[in-house]
């Protein structure tokens, strides 16, 4: 039986293999090796959301009608029975309330963006704190970011999608944001709504975006994200018999493959629970979508609370030229500021490799506190965002901790400019005190839990020397060796004794008792990167 | 439907039953005795009555309300004059506790009612002999229409108090509250007597049908089941937001951890 199993199998495979030659390939694939750390898996949850999204959306696709032609609802929600609405806004109606299964696809599908989103952005966080944007990642780093910024746009159009109060109160001042641009604005805005605002076209259009194009953009580029993985291979951490031109970790066929498919099934658990367990857009609560009407805290999804908060924060400057008035608290806040943050994050590996003159290949992780520069400029950056994003949901924090949404406003436009060089500050003196402490260890060794008594009466902990073997060098920002005293070892070199003591999570693992030479490798990176 | 389900549903049609004959019941109490108080002159045995209920809230009056609103009612440097503002102010202002004030402070906030049924009545006739103004309104549930009242809301009341009646910061520390907690009566009667920072809606804004559409679809959006799991406290994506935040991501990356653990 197994046998026959077996011949029917190779005999399938040998009749590929005859016409495409892919053995070869296949096999390769199949060893290849993919590292063993946690934080290379954050790149899957967005990977497995996409899958998801893709999924539950289809499903969506049935039964939705992006059509804004006004009919009367009669479907079993009794609040809205009877009441004229868009075509678009009826259908949602229709999922949630009347198709098998469609309120907790639109739930799971919804929870599933949102998740998409975060784990992008979580993953790009690890990309920029462990300088795995670095030569020859540009590329890899610059796709990163497209893919955020769509999907942030495809977030947008989908929440715009059922026509109801909130999301149209977006669509508003999505419009109004487009018309703040001078010269071309009022005309951009005109040709894509199809007129003034709200006008009869947008939610088909938007659909199309929604559906087809981003969608599209998307499934392209991330093809293209994971074609130029495989082709770098991974980054990884520092560690024994790990280095420039190897990886080190578990192989594709059996353990990654298990791994990953199994992740896959977690992640897929986690929003299924979510989707079935908490309600998400409950659009039959908000009312269609009515130009006259308008609701108390209405906010947009999360990804683009950011731009809501820099709206809320900006003071009402207006200026005048040319006969036309240029609304600049819109035009700053909701497209300059933007402009310069995703800027700046789409350069940020070009400025930093132009700063540092660092024009080096780097397939070996920093970790944050050697690179304190690098850190706390991603904190400062962070905290920049932050601030913006909570200003975004400023009168609900008012509401709900009673405070004065005056004095939110006023606090959030002083800690925008406070609070990211005070956390560039505090970083900093962090991520020193990290390298100070490893250097402790390399110097006094490893803490043992013994405590001595000495004859004078004092107490003293013994330590134990670091083993060679359990020694990981790594690269400290060369400006600043000097902070770190009693060097030993070039300075280039600060020595941080990382493995010896576990870090970042990961206690003392195997790796420090298997030699080097053991562990699986990808060959044929042993001799070419 | 299985017998069970249709017992407990026409058990819970009986319990709303019952409730609105309450609400019918106290408004045909309230309305006997203002109609008591504000009778025209002559009628011996109303006179009587009337002066005996308007005799207690003057009492109750000077005691506890007096401090700050006058002996008289006619206001001072803390607080407003109460002649004029009607029944259905005095009503509203003591059944949700507002009222007597605790302390100052940008608003009054909602507390456990300080008096009984009776003694609001009486000081509610008081403040009503002292000049005309709004009764306690009569609510009629099953006058209202569901839909009317959902657009009356999104178009009048949504802007502060949220879709869902979940309440909303307004400026300088005010805000206007949850509705979850305010009765059928409570809501007629803040439509009604606008307080503090809430508009006035009075008889030529809305009239009782509309009005009772709007308690009745509160009644609803603050009651109603949630057919999609858990509320978040219906404030939209915000909590969302914080969900994904606080719970999705964390959660799959201990999952990562431990899988990378494993590895
Ligand atoms: C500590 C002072 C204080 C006390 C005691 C007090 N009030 Fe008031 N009252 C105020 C203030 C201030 C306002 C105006 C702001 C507000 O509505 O909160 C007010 C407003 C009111 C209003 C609303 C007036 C309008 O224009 O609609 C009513 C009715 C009222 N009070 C009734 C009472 C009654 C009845 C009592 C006694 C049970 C009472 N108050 C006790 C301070 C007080
Ligand atoms: C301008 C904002 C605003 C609008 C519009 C508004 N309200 Fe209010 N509402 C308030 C404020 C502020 C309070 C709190 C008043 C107080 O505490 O004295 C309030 C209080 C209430 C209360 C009392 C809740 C409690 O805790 O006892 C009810 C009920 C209410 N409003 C219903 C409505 C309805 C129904 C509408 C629409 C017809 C409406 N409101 C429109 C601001 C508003
Ligand atoms: C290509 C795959 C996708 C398809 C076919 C699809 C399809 C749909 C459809 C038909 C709707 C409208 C029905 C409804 O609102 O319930 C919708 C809504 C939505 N989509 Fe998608 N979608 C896809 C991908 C995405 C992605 C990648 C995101 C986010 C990054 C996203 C975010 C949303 C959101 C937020 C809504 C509103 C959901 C709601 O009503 O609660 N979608 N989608």
């Amino acid at each position: 039986m197994t046998t026959m199993t077996g011949k029917a199998i190779g005999g399938g495979a040998r009749y590929v293999d005859e016409r495409l030659t892919s053995a070869n390939f296949i096999r390769r694939s199949m060893n290849k090796v993919f590292p063993d750390h946690w934080s290379f898996m954050i790149g899957e949850i967005a990977l497995y959301s996409f899958i998801i999204l893709l999924l539950t959306g289809v499903y969506l696709m049935l039964f939705f009608d992006a059509t804004a032609r006004e009919v009367i609802y009669n479907g079993s929600y009794m609040p809205l029975k009877g009441v004229p609405m868009s075509e678009a806004y009826s259908s949602t109606l229709h999922i949630s309330f009347d198709v098998r299964g469609g309120l907790i696809m639109r739930q799971i599908h919804h929870w599933a963006a949102l998740l998409f989103v975060s784990s992008i952005v979580v993953h790009m966080m690890r990309v920029f704190f462990t300088g795995a944007f670095r030569k020859p990642r540009e590329i890899n780093w610059l796709i990163g970011v497209g893919l955020m910024v769509l999907g942030l746009l495809e977030g947008f159009a989908g929440y715009s999608l059922p026509d109801d109060l909130l999301s149209g109160t977006g669509l508003r001042i999505a419009y109004s944001v487009g018309q703040s641009v001078p010269v071309v604005g009022t005309w951009s805005t005109f040709l894509l709504f199809g007129g003034n605002f709200p006008g009869e076209s947008i939610i088909g259009r938007l659909y199309v975006v929604h559906i087809l194009l981003v969608p599209g953009i998307l499934l392209a580029l991330i093809t293209a994200h994971m074609m130029i993985l495989w082709y770098q291979k991974h980054t990884q951490f520092r560690g024994p018999g790990r280095t420039e031109e190897n990886v080190v970790g578990s192989r594709m066929y059996p353990s990654y493959a298990a791994k990953g498919g199994g992740f896959f099934f977690l992640v897929f658990g986690v929003v299924a629970a979510l989707g079935g367990l908490a309600q998400i857009n409950p659009v039959w609560m908000y009312g269609p979508f009515n130009p006259s009407q308008v609701s108390a805290g209405a906010q947009p999804d999360w990804y683009i609370g950011f731009l809501e908060g820099s709206l809320r924060l900006s003071p009402g400057w207006e200026i005048r030229a040319f006969g036309h008035t240029i609304p600049l608290n819109i035009l700053i806040p909701g497209v300059v500021l933007p402009g310069i943050m995703f800027g700046l994050l789409a350069l940020y590996p070009f400025l930093e490799a132009a700063f540092t003159k660092d024009k080096a290949q780097h397939h070996l992780l920093d970790r944050p506190r050697d690179k304190p520069v690098r850190t706390s400029l991603g904190v400062m950056s962070l905290t920049f965002y932050f601030v913006l994003w909570i200003m975004g949901a400023n009168d609900i924090a008012a509401h709900l901790f009673r405070i004065s949404l005056n004095l939110t406003t006023y606090m959030g436009q002083v800690a925008l400019f406070l609070l990211p060089p005070l956390m560039y500050a505090i970083t900093y003196r962090i991520c020193i005190g990290l390298q100070r402490s490893d250097h402790e260890v390399l110097v006094h060794g490893v803490e043992t839990g013994t405590i001595h008594r000495l004859p004078s009466g004092e107490y003293i902990e013994v330590h134990a020397p670091v083993q060679e073997s359990q020694l990981v060098l790594s690269p400290v920002e060369p400006d600043h060796p000097e902070r770190i005293e009693g060097e030993r070892g070039p300075r280039a070199l600060v020595s941080a004794a990382g493995r010896a003591v576990g870090s970042f999570f990961v206690a003392k693992k195997k790796d420090t008792s298997v030699p080097a030479d053991q562990r699986e490798r990808d060959d044929d990176t042993l001799t070419k990167r | 439907m299985t017998s069970t389900a249709a017992g407990f549903a026409a058990a819970g049609r009986r319990r709303r039953k019952l409730a609105s004959y309450a609400v019918l019941l106290t408004a045909l109490v309230v309305l006997g005795v203002t109609y008591a108080v504000l009778a025209p002159r002559g009628h011996a045995a109303s006179t009587a009555e009337e002066s005996f209920a308007v005799q207690k809230g003057r009492e109750l009056f000077q005691t506890s309300c007096a401090t700050c609103h006058g002996i008289n009612a006619q206001g001072t440097q803390e607080a407003p004059s109460l002649i004029g503002v009607g029944a259905a102010a005095v009503d509203f202002q003591v059944s949700s506790g507002r009222m007597p004030l605790a302390r100052p402070g940008p608003q009054a906030d909602r507390k456990e009612a300080k008096y009984d049924r009776a003694q609001i009545d009486q000081m509610a006739a008081y403040v009503a002999s002292l000049a005309p103004g709004p009764q306690i309104p009569q609510v009629d549930l099953a006058d209202g229409d569901l839909q009317l009242g959902g657009n009356l809301f999104r178009t009048n009341c949504a802007s502060c108090h949220n879709f869902a009646g979940s309440g909303g910061a307004l400026t300088y520390g005010k805000y206007a509250p949850r509705l979850t907690p305010a009765t059928p009566v409570q809501v007629a009667e803040a439509i009604r007597t606008g307080p503090e920072n809430m508009p006035v809606f009075g008889p030529s804004t809305f009239d009782d049908h509309q009005v009772n559409s709007i308690v009745k679809y509160v009644d609803y959006v603050t009651r109603s089941k949630n057919p999609g799991g858990l509320a978040l406290g219906k404030f939209g994506p915000v909590p969302e937001g914080l969900v994904i935040a606080v719970v999705g991501i964390p959660a799959l990356l201990a999952m990562t951890l431990w899988i990378g653990a494993r590895a």
